[in-house]
This record gives C-alpha cells, sequence and structure tokens, in this order.
C-alpha cells in the first residue's frame, strides 16, 4: 500500500475514532457541556491536558524550531513545561475548590465586580481566537501536504470534525477525545524518533541517544571512524561552516531569562489549560493531575530537542558539500532533498556556480523562496535540475534555504521508514492541532454563554437556555475560526507571543493575588490588569508593527520576553492600589479563606 | 473553619503550605533559571556522568523538565500528608 492510501486509513480511523466517542459523550447539562461535570478521572484529565496544551505547532515546528536556534531553543522547552509547577503549586488546587466553571468566573467573583469579569472575557476571547485561527490553519495545512486536497477543502473537514464533538458534547466530548488524540500524537511522534535515534546513536531512547556517541547506520558514517558524541560532532560540523556552537547561548542571557519567564507564567494563565482542572472530582485530583499532564507533556518535549539534534547532525552531514546531481564517487544530495524541494519547504540557489550546496550562515533567500515557472506552468529548472527561485540574497554566500517544520515532517523519509509511519505522523499533527482547537472553541463558547449571558446580560436564563447559547457560541466559534483558517490573517505569528505576554500580564496575576493576597481588591486587580495589559500591547505593537529595531529592546529584551515585565508591572500596581484603597468585603475574605482549605469541594456550580 | 479556634488552626496549615511551596518554587527556578540559564556556561565545563552531554545545557534541554515533573508529585505527596495532619482532606 502506499503512502497515500495508508494515510486515508489511518486518519479515517482516528476520526472515526473522535466521532464515537463523541456520540457516547454528549453533554445534558451545562455543567456538563463547561466542565464535563467534574467527574473526569486525574490521568485522563492529565492525559486530555497534554493533547490541548500540544498543538500543530508543538508537534510540527517545534523540534525544527530548536534546530536551528540550538541552546537559546530552551526557552520552549523550559517555558512551556516549567509552567505547569507554576499551576500545579499555584492556582489548580485553589481554583478546583473554587468550583465554578471558567476563569473568568473566579476573576468576577473574587474581586466583586462586572468589570473585571469583562476584562477577563475579553482577554479570554482575545488569546482564544489568536490561537486557533493557528491550529485550523495547521489542519489545513497537514491535509493539502499528505492527502493532496486542498488547503480550505482541509479546513472545512477539520471544522466538521470539531463541530461535531465540541457542539454535541462540549467538554464532556472534548475531553475523552483529547485523550485519544494524545494517544495517537505521541505514538506518532514517538515512532520516527526512536528510528532516527538508533539510526544516528544505536540507542532506542533519544533522550540518550542525544548525550551519547555517534553510532548506528548513518552515525557511524557520519563520525567516519573516529569515536565522537554526537553534541561535540554537532558543535564540531557548526565551527567548520562558521555557525556559532549548537549548544552555546547566541541571545543575551536577560532575554532568555525574560522570555522563558513568559512562557511559563503565559502558560500558567492560558485559560483553556486552566479549565481543565476544574473537571476533576477533587482538590487533590486537580493537583496529581497537573503531575500527570506535564508527564505526558515531558515525554514529546524531552524527545524534541533529541530530534533537533539528531535532524541538524544529519542535515549537515548530508547536504553541506554535496552535488544537487548525481556524481560519480562524489557526495551528491539523498533523494528527500528533492522530495522536499518539490513541496517548497528546502530551496538552494547556486551562487558560485559550483553545483554544489553550500550551507553557511545568514539568509539564502528574501523570506520565502518564490518559485519561477517555466513558459508551460511547470517549475522553472536550472542547469543542474533544481527548482529556480526568483529571491535569492545577494552578498551572502549561504545557498541553501530550510523551511523549519521539514525536521519533523521529512523524518521519516529521511530515516528511510514505512509508508504507515508517514501516514501515523499526518495523523499526530491533525490530532494535535484538532484537540487543541477544541479546547480553545470551548473557552470561548464558555465566555459567551455564561460569563457575558448567565453573569452579565440575562441572568435570568434557565439551564436549557444556557445550554443552547453555549451549542450556539460554540458553532459561531467555529465558523469564526474556520474563517480565520481560510483567510489566515498576516499577523498570526506575531500574536502569538501576544496571546503569552497577555495571558502572563493579565491572568496570572489576578489569580495569584486573589488567592494569596486576602488584601487584594477589585480597584487595585483591575488597574493592574489594565497597565499589565497596555504596557505589553504597548511594547509588542511598537516592536511588531511600528517598525521598533532590536537595537532599541529596553536592556536587550524582545517583545516575546516582555510579557514577564508585563507581570511585575501588574503585581506592583496592584499590590500599591490595594493597599491604599478599601479592603474587600467580608464575605469575599471568607470566600478566600475558604478555597485555601481543601475540605469540602464540592460539584461545580453555576453560581447562583 | 467558622469559630476562632480553628482559624488559627487553619492560618498555621496556610503557613506550612506556604512553606512547601517557597522550598519546591526554589528548585523550580534553581534547575530552570539558575542552572539552565545564569549558570550555564560555568557547568557547561563539566560533563553529565554517563554521557555526552554539557552539564549546563542538559539541564537547559533535558535535567530541569524532569525535575519539573519529579516537583509536582512531590508537591502531591507533601499536601497529602499535610492535609490529613490538619483533618482538611477529602477523605
Amino acid at each position: 500500500m502506499d503512502v497515500q492510501n495508508w494515510t486515508f486509513l489511518i486518519v479515517g480511523g482516528t476520526f472515526a475514532l473522535y466521532i464515537a466517542i463523541a456520540l457516547r459523550s454528549r453533554a445534558g447539562s451545562t455543567g456538563e457541556f463547561y466542565v464535563a461535570g467534574g467527574g473526569v478521572h486525574p490521568v485522563v484529565n492529565g492525559m486530555a491536558t497534554g493533547a490541548d496544551w500540544m498543538s500543530a505547532a508543538s508537534f510540527i515546528s517545534m523540534a525544527g524550531l530548536i534546530s536551528f536556534m540550538g541552546y537559546d531553543g530552551s526557552v520552549y522547552l523550559m517555558g512551556w513545561t516549567g509552567g505547569y509547577v507554576l499551576l500545579a503549586l499555584l492556582l489548580a488546587p485553589y481554583l478546583r475548590k473554587f468550583g465554578k466553571f471558567t476563569v473568568p468566573d473566579f476573576v468576577g467573583d473574587r474581586y466583586y465586580s462586572n468589570t473585571a469579569r469583562v476584562v477577563a472575557v475579553v482577554c479570554a476571547v482575545f488569546v482564544s481566537f489568536t490561537y486557533v485561527a493557528g491550529q485550523m490553519r495547521g489542519v489545513g495545512v497537514v491535509f493539502s501536504r499528505f492527502l493532496e486536497v486542498d488547503i480550505n477543502t482541509g479546513v472545512l473537514i477539520g471544522m466538521g470534525i470539531v463541530f461535531f464533538y465540541a457542539v454535541l458534547g462540549g467538554m464532556k466530548g472534548i475531553t475523552y477525545t483529547q485523550a485519544a488524540q494524545y494517544c495517537v500524537l505521541i505514538f506518532a511522534f514517538m515512532v520516527p524518533a526512536i528510528f532516527i535515534s538508533i539510526l544516528l546513536t544505536d540507542n532506542p531512547i533519544p533522550q540518550l541517544g542525544f548525550g551519547g556517541s555517534l553510532g548506528g547506520e548513518i552515525g557511524t558514517r557520519i563520525a567516519g571512524g573516529e569515536s565522537v558524541t554526537l553534541l561535540d560532532k554537532l558543535d564540531g560540523l557548526h565551527k567548520e561552516l562558521g555557525f556559532d556552537a549548537y549548544t552555546a547561548a547566541k541571545r543575551p542571557m536577560i532575554d532568555i531569562m525574560c522570555i522563558t519567564g513568559a512562557l511559563m507564567v503565559g502558560t500558567a494563565g492560558l485559560p483553556h489549560v486552566i479549565v481543565r482542572f476544574y473537571t476533576v472530582p477533587k482538590v487533590r485530583d486537580a493537583r496529581i493531575s497537573a503531575g500527570w499532564a506535564l508527564l505526558f507533556i515531558a515525554i514529546l518535549y524531552t524527545t524534541a530537542p533529541a530530534v533537533a539534534a539528531f535532524a541538524r547532525t544529519n542535515l549537515i552531514d548530508s547536504v553541506s558539500g554535496a552535488h544537487y546531481a548525481q556524481a560519480d564517487g562524489e557526495k551528491s544530495v539523498p533523494q528527500w532533498f528533492k522530495t522536499w524541494e518539490d513541496t517548497g519547504l528546502l530551496a538552494w540557489v547556486d551562487k558560485n556556480h559550483d553545483g554544489k550546496i553550500q550551507y553557511l550562515p545568514g539568509k539564502a533567500v528574501d523570506g520565502k523562496p518564490q518559485f519561477l515557472n517555466a513558459g508551460d506552468g511547470t517549475p522553472a529548472r536550472g542547469e543542474h535540475g533544481e527548482r529556480l527561485i526568483g529571491n535569492p540574497t545577494e552578498g551572502i554566500p549561504n545557498e541553501l534555504y530550510v523551511d523549519r517544520d521539514i525536521m519533523v515532517l521529512a523524518n521519516p523519509e529521511i530515516a528511510d521508514l514505512p509508508a504507515w509511519v508517514i501516514a501515523l505522523v499526518a495523523a499526530g499533527a491533525l490530532a494535535a492541532a484538532l484537540s487543541t482547537a477544541a479546547g480553545l472553541l470551548l473557552v470561548v463558547s464558555a465566555a459567551i454563554s455564561h460569563d457575558l449571558l448567565k453573569r452579565v446580560i440575562v441572568p435570568s436564563i434557565s439551564e436549557k437556555q444556557e445550554l443552547l447559547a453555549a451549542r450556539i457560541s460554540a458553532a459561531l466559534a467555529i465558523g469564526v475560526a474556520g474563517y480565520f483558517g481560510i483567510n489566515p490573517p498576516g499577523f498570526v505569528a506575531q500574536v502569538v507571543a501576544f496571546a503569552f505576554g497577555l495571558a502572563a500580564s493579565t491572568f496570572f496575576p489576578a489569580i495569584i493575588l486573589g488567592v494569596f493576597v486576602k488584601r487584594a481588591n477589585r480597584e487595585g486587580v483591575i488597574l493592574g490588569m489594565l497597565s499589565g495589559l497596555i504596557f505589553t500591547a504597548s511594547y509588542i505593537v511598537y516592536f511588531k508593527f511600528m517598525g521598533g529595531t532590536p537595537d532599541q529592546y529596553w536592556f536587550g529584551i524582545s517583545p516575546e520576553g516582555i510579557g514577564s515585565i508585563g507581570m511585575l508591572v501588574n503585581f506592583v500596581v496592584a499590590f500599591l492600589v490595594s493597599f491604599t484603597t478599601a479592603p474587600p468585603p467580608d464575605e469575599v475574605q471568607e470566600m478566600v479563606e475558604n478555597i485555601r482549605i481543601p475540605a469540602g469541594s464540592g460539584q461545580p456550580t453555576a453560581g447562583h | 473553619m467558622a469559630t476562632n479556634g480553628d482559624k488559627s488552626r487553619a492560618e498555621i496549615y496556610w503557613q506550612r503550605n506556604l512553606r512547601i511551596l517557597f522550598a519546591l518554587l526554589a528548585v523550580w527556578a534553581a534547575v530552570s533559571f539558575g542552572a539552565g540559564i545564569l549558570w550555564v556556561d560555568w557547568l557547561n565545563q563539566f560533563t553529565l556522568p554517563f554521557s555526552g552531554f554539557k552539564l549546563g545545557f542538559w539541564f537547559a534541554q533535558q535535567g530541569s523538565m524532569y525535575t519539573f515533573v519529579a516537583l509536582i508529585f512531590i508537591y502531591t505527596r507533601l499536601m497529602s500528608r499535610l492535609d490529613r495532619e490538619f483533618g482538611v482532606d477529602e477523605g
């Protein structure tokens, strides 16, 4: 069976599984729709959280990103896992004890203010849509790459699947499909990683092979007879070609600190992750569930940097100095190079006309390569048979453009794995994208039907009406997300930094103060959230949209890291204002005392 | 937790809870911001035993994450014990 048929079979099979789960877990009440009735087993919730959290970007792009960043890529690894420690220790148990449905619920009740509630709703909706547009696009891209359907058709198929289980089952449907999606995505990520590890280091465990010596089929060839560790060889290859050492830092230390901090705190403040901890039965379950979630996430996150180093070593070794055309007795590029060139993820410009690939620091092309076509519409080819491009960067000797996504997508071919593994990677990427999209859409739906409609606009609606409103807003949210997936706004990549910065500088301090500082009051937290938001947003907008340049960064802190400072601004403002204005009312202080103690956690309630 | 006698006990419980948090978060910061970032160059002169990892690099791309997982499970155990001691567990 060829790759195409395998892909149809495996992707079709997993989709049938998700639909079957959705049919079995339809939501009958708002409690089931928003928080799965609060009856999810902590291990299942851990898996669901893992799938919820690991997006198309984690699955497809992260290893590639680290591959090109080397040590600097650690900011994603530590940032996106370290946040779970904050979540487990500082947020999850207390929010579970609080026992309502959403993050704006907590902010609104704790700060006895519908203004605070609405600010939280706006932030939650903005953060979620920012994210979800990328997921829908990811679904479309995977479909087009593996099944040769149009990207837009792919987005529509993805919308249909998510519609089915999110609108029918709400959080209950999403939870159990996410648990299944976790299993699919982790299997799909690990199988190629294990094979690559064996090929390069002769060790089946990627995390160990990463620090081991070169060995195995490809590794022995790269080592060329000497006994050398993978990372030393990689650092050596980098030096030979004039790159910075793979294991050395390139960005300023303060920037690495700030980005790591912003990602950690942002992770802990993302509403679609927090809300998962409302779904377990007890406070104790919320604590342990965060542990399971991080364990499941760490399996992928500790493998990704190993895959990054394997792929980087293999890439440099197989293409640097290789002939593009087959040359007898001399090194020439492997077959996968040409396959991926056809998809536009690789490009080569023979700047010095020697027919060999020079892979050196600096840009090979301006932005993404623009491939030229011949008169009859087929790709134009150069003298060695390479695809010609119209925008090479002149004056820089580097001749090779590599899209970072290739590091994961091309792995099965590089390792010469069977067709079903390639199909599995497609199913895994789809599972990652769909599970994250569904979790985000539920946050949007709950923010509208519960936080706005039920708690602010028409508190008198019945539970049945609210449930209907929740289904309708979920359906509308899917429509909007699909629209952004088909017509992606050009700024999507930039606004992801925004989502984390925003979560870090608004939600996180508001929730922490709500639990740990009894004296924190309405005035303090609203002003704190607004100043954190305005500060962070201005810095990001200035550098991302108004032409600010890196030499103007404050203390070398990039827009990706500014959320850390925004968080501090929020904390300082909230403290100063809280302690100079009236303390919160007695019943709120009592509520804080109550959430600090696990005993008496009940079913989540609608709050009226 | 309504009467005054209970209240002081609730305060002691909260103090103990905070102490656990500070200790665990100190380790959290030490392995990530410390070993993974601040001291990374100094640690890189050493190699992780039985491997080819430079120690600082290993903390940044592997060790910090293993520690994070362990921290949460340790936290869960410590808190369950504390809850039982103060009679505030959920049965």
